[in-house]
């Protein structure tokens, strides 16, 4: 009786140092929506990449049942020939192309390498009536918008003949008109008996479309729901989502709380790309001497944005408000002058923003403060090594000399490298950004103590952090974005994921 | 999981240490071999100190402009207008020495700051308004080409005046001509002693750099081989300026590219603006967020190089005593290149001042012996072609490897 189009046995992935998944079980019923959901880094993207042969066969345990047929795929294009499409979040349209190239990309109407472009268009218009999208086959994908960008990514999906459609947080970047299009048409879909998988963190969408609900966490499968059997309340998804124990990952803390050092009023930003968007709205934070406060937020919520145009400007536009430093107005214009007012930014992508990867352990300490160990423009090297030395030890950085490349350090040192060049610049709020993203759970935990004895030091820390737990078990105050706005204020005793991720649902159904 | 952090590494032995400097030591065995090779090709012509005056003073100007351009390859752009700032510049000069009849002491300093406003027009675009260099320096090809056609009006301007000249033709005069031992061998004893003092110099402060390492417990280079090098570097230099001292001496390019040299390298390793130069082109939005002013920095590179190439273009106009339209043409080649043999990365943040004057001269004696020989410029080019190439390549292989 079950027509069982998709099942996964028991799926384990490991990634040098890490369990991305263990023994993951999925099973999705033709003709049926199934919502996968789970915290930022509970492994469902990875299981989709397993699933359409990103990571191919071979390199994880388990077994792929697809079509009554155990399947071993290769490669993406395995998987798209048996009508497994996947659409990433970031879509995989070229921007300068138009919407009947990009569907036909790589999969061409043509006859000897010529392309029948009459052909092209008329299926592409057919394509596009059935996704119900009002364009020409021959507009350019830059000229359209997200929503529709989106539809295009499933018109070409169309094209492959798709039975099982994944969509990884189709509606993150979407508006709630666009939303309710897209869902309305994957409900259509479902009508006409094809098969969708969707991952979202917009848990009031899941509720609306979806028939099973299967819950990730930790790389593992918690449970699958049945939304037809019973009733499943958002707080029963969270619930899911979230409950696991959480002693002994974190040090202990005693936190001395002094004066506000940080205030930020009135923070209002437009969008760095699309000039006419106002991307936040009416910011106003503080950080306490002695304090460790987080930022929760989805991806996307603007936190990242948040700090980044508070130091130096370095993101957004046409920026308003006023940033004070011990009750006194500071001017943050420019990274240099940022970091004179005593911020200083550990970002979140080490590699790309925080390290200068071919150069060693000291330059790259020094880097923000090089004057310190400089005499008019002359670095004294003594200095310049006696700092990068103490550091190294201080941080328990672990490399044979300070003279080894960043490039050839781990995560969790690498971090450990940025740290030092911030802690250098003697600042007084220290603004973290996913500061363990990427790091195993050793090191973790030396973060954390870092971030502690920079807290009973009395300076200030910012933190910014998709894990909920790593919010819950380090900060002393939770601010919860999202979509651009501060949504509430949670003291350590209200914070709770259930009540970070109400707060994040109720503030976007009020939009 | 328990830090350890094990003790700085101890001496490396010398295979450890050839192995990771292997690019730099290649460099200049390669020098030396290729020197050898012409050598015998030429039956004993290149190393004639005539002949090496004239290797010094063909390529002093590539040299000086290499310095530059290392910066610019470094800090991940590229100049290719220098060939013609340098036809500009050394055209403004010869109209002011010989058409308005300025002093040279004031010409000079004019030329270097209108070559440092070339730099500026074009690090300007680069740097404040993030147009690729690429695109910025080829138009800067074409505009100052076609400039200095015009202020020229298409013909050759010359001959200028002697104190001029001695930019390129002077020698640095035996001062100590009277204790010469060797008269009838030496025939510049002071450019002998020079020599000798500078070695000696070199030797001690290598030895009182490898004592302060010591005491601070840093890696020093395995001591044999710091024996070695030294000895091979100081046979090499005095050899050469024995050479020279039998001819004319130092010719006064030689000085002056020495001090640019040695002020480079200080720059580029001991300076505040030399780190954020590498920096920055090693990770360009790390730096900017680590509170570099990357705008400014780009622009000063760019500034530099202008004010190189007009000491460049004087060189060259003092030289041939006469500036033409077409002087310079494709010199942007020959320094690009001479930096890319040397180690410099064209993805920026890596290169140093060392392997660019050596890739210069790398090209210098490959065009020199080959000059001699009497190969025409068809065998030239393809050569130096496949020499970059190849020094590239290797350079591909064994980042690779390692």
């Amino acid at each position: 009786m079950d027509n069982i189009i998709l099942e996964m046995r028991a799926i384990t992935k490991t990634f040098p140092g890490v369990k991305a998944l263990d023994n993951v079980n999925l099973k999705v019923r033709e003709g049926e929506i199934h919502a996968l959901v789970g915290e930022n880094g509970a492994g469902k993207s990875t299981l989709m990449k397993v699933l359409s042969g990103v990571y191919p066969a071979g390199t994880y345990d388990g077994e792929i049942h697809y079509d009554r047929e155990v399947r071993h795929f290769s490669t993406i294009s395995d998987s798209e020939h048996l009508g497994i499409i996947i659409i990433h979040q970031e879509l995989a349209l070229v921007p300068l192309l138009s919407i009947a190239e990009n569907i036909f990309l790589g999969n061409e109407i043509a006859t000897n390498g010529v392309i029948d472009w009459p052909k092209t268009f008329s299926r592409t218009q057919e394509l596009l009536s059935k996704v119900g999208l009002k364009e020409a086959p021959t507009t350019r994908i830059t000229d359209i918008g997200v929503g529709k960008q989106q539809l295009v990514e499933i018109a070409k999906a169309l094209s492959k003949k798709v039975r099982l459609l994944i969509l990884d947080e189709p509606t993150a970047s979407l508006n709630e008109t666009d939303s309710d299009a897209l869902l309305k048409l994957l409900m259509e879909f479902r009508k006409q008996g094809m098969t969708s998988i969707i991952i979202s963190h917009k848990l009031n969408e899941i509720k609306k479309v979806a028939d099973k609900i299967t819950i990730l966490r930790d790389g593992g499968t918690v449970e699958t729901l049945d939304c037809h059997s019973e009733d499943i309340s958002e707080d029963r998804i969270i619930k899911g989502m979230v409950g696991r124990d959480m002693e002994d990952r974190y040090p202990p803390r005693e936190p001395k709380i002094g004066e506000t050092l940080l205030e930020v009023k009135n923070w209002n930003v437009f969008h760095q790309q699309h000039r006419d968007r106002q991307f936040l709205h009416n910011i106003n934070f503080n950080v306490r001497a002695g304090e460790v406060v987080g930022i929760a937020g989805l991806m996307g919520a603007g936190r990242t944005e948040t700090v980044m145009s508070i130091f130096g400007k370095s993101w957004g536009h046409k920026i308003t408000g006023e940033v004070f430093m011990h009750g006194k107005q500071v001017d943050v214009s420019t990274i240099p002058r940022a970091i004179d007012a005593g911020l200083a930014y550990v970002t979140e992508d080490r590699k790309q923003l925080g390290l200068v990867l071919n150069n060693n352990i000291m330059h790259n300490t020094t880097l923000s403060n090089l004057n310190a160990v400089a005499n008019n423009g002359v670095i004294d090297d003594h200095k310049e090594r006696k700092v990068a030395t103490d550091y190294r030890s201080k941080l328990r950085i672990r490399s044979h000399s300070i003279y080894q490349e960043a490039v050839n350090l781990s995560g969790g040192n690498q971090q450990k490298v940025v740290l030092s060049k911030w802690l250098f610049t003697s600042p007084e709020v220290l603004i973290l950004d996913e500061p363990t993203r990427g790091i195993d759970v050793g090191a973790k935990y030396e973060i954390y103590t870092i971030i502690n004895q920079l807290a009973a030091e009395g300076k200030g820390i910012l933190m910014i952090s998709s894990e909920m737990p790593e919010l819950l078990g380090t900060c002393d105050r939770i601010y919860v974005m999202n979509e651009g706005r501060i949504v509430a204020e949670l003291s350590k005793q209200e914070a709770s994921q259930e009540s970070i991720m109400r707060a994040i649902m109720r503030s976007g159904e009020k939009h | 999981m328990v830090a350890e952090t094990s003790a700085p590494k101890t001496t490396p032995s010398i295979g450890d240490y050839l192995r990771n400097n292997i690019r730099e030591y290649g460099l200049l065995v390669a020098l030396v071999v290729i020197m050898l090779f012409f050598q015998f090709l030429t039956a004993g012509v290149l190393f004639r100190p005539v002949n090496l005056t004239n290797l010094v003073l063909q390529n002093s100007f590539i040299v000086i402009m290499a310095l530059g351009m290392l910066l610019i390859i470094v800090a991940g752009h590229i100049d290719l207008s220098v060939g013609s700032i340098v036809a500009f510049t050394g055209g403004l000069s010869a109209i002011m020495l010989v058409k308005w009849g300025l002093h040279f002491s004031i010409v000079v300093p004019l030329c270097l700051i209108l070559g440092g406003l070339v730099g500026a027009a074009q690090g300007y675009w680069v740097a404040y308004r993030k147009i690729p260099a690429f695109i910025v320096t080829l138009a800067g090809m074409l505009v100052f080409r076609g400039l200095t056609y015009l202020v020229l009006q298409n013909r050759p301007i010359g001959p200028f005046p002697k104190d001029f000249q001695l930019l390129s033709t002077g020698f640095i005069p035996d001062f100590l001509y009277f204790i010469n031992p060797l008269p009838g061998v030496v025939t510049n004893f002071f450019a002998l002693v020079a020599v000798l003092v500078l070695v000696a110099l070199a030797i001690y402060y290598g030895i009182k750099d490898r004592r302060t390492n010591e005491l601070h417990g840093t890696e020093n280079e395995p001591f044999a081989f710091f024996v070695l090098q030294m000895g091979i570097i100081s046979a090499v230099a005095i050899f050469l300026g024995f050479q020279l001292s039998t001819y004319k001496g130092f010719p006064n390019v030689l000085v002056v590219m020495a001090l640019l040299i040695a002020l480079y390298t200080f720059v580029t390793t001991r300076s505040t603006i030399g780190r954020r130069i590498y920096a920055m082109g090693g990770n360009e939005k790390a730096a900017k967020l680590s509170g570099i002013n990357t705008e400014r920095l780009t622009f000063y590179t760019f500034v530099n190089m202008g004010v190189l190439a007009a000491l460049a273009g004087m060189i060259i106009a003092a030289r041939l005593n006469s500036a033409t339209p077409k002087a310079g043409v494709g010199f942007e080649l020959d320094v690009i290149a001479a930096c890319f043999i040397g180690g410099a990365s064209a993805s920026g943040g890596v290169g140093k001042i060392t392997g660019a004057v050596i890739g210069a001269f790398i090209m210098g004696v490959m065009n020199n012996g080959m000059s001699i020989m009497g190969l025409g410029i068809d065998y030239q080019q393809l050569v130096k072609g496949l020499v970059l190439l190849a020094a590239v390549f290797f350079d591909v292989y064994n980042k690779n490897k390692g």
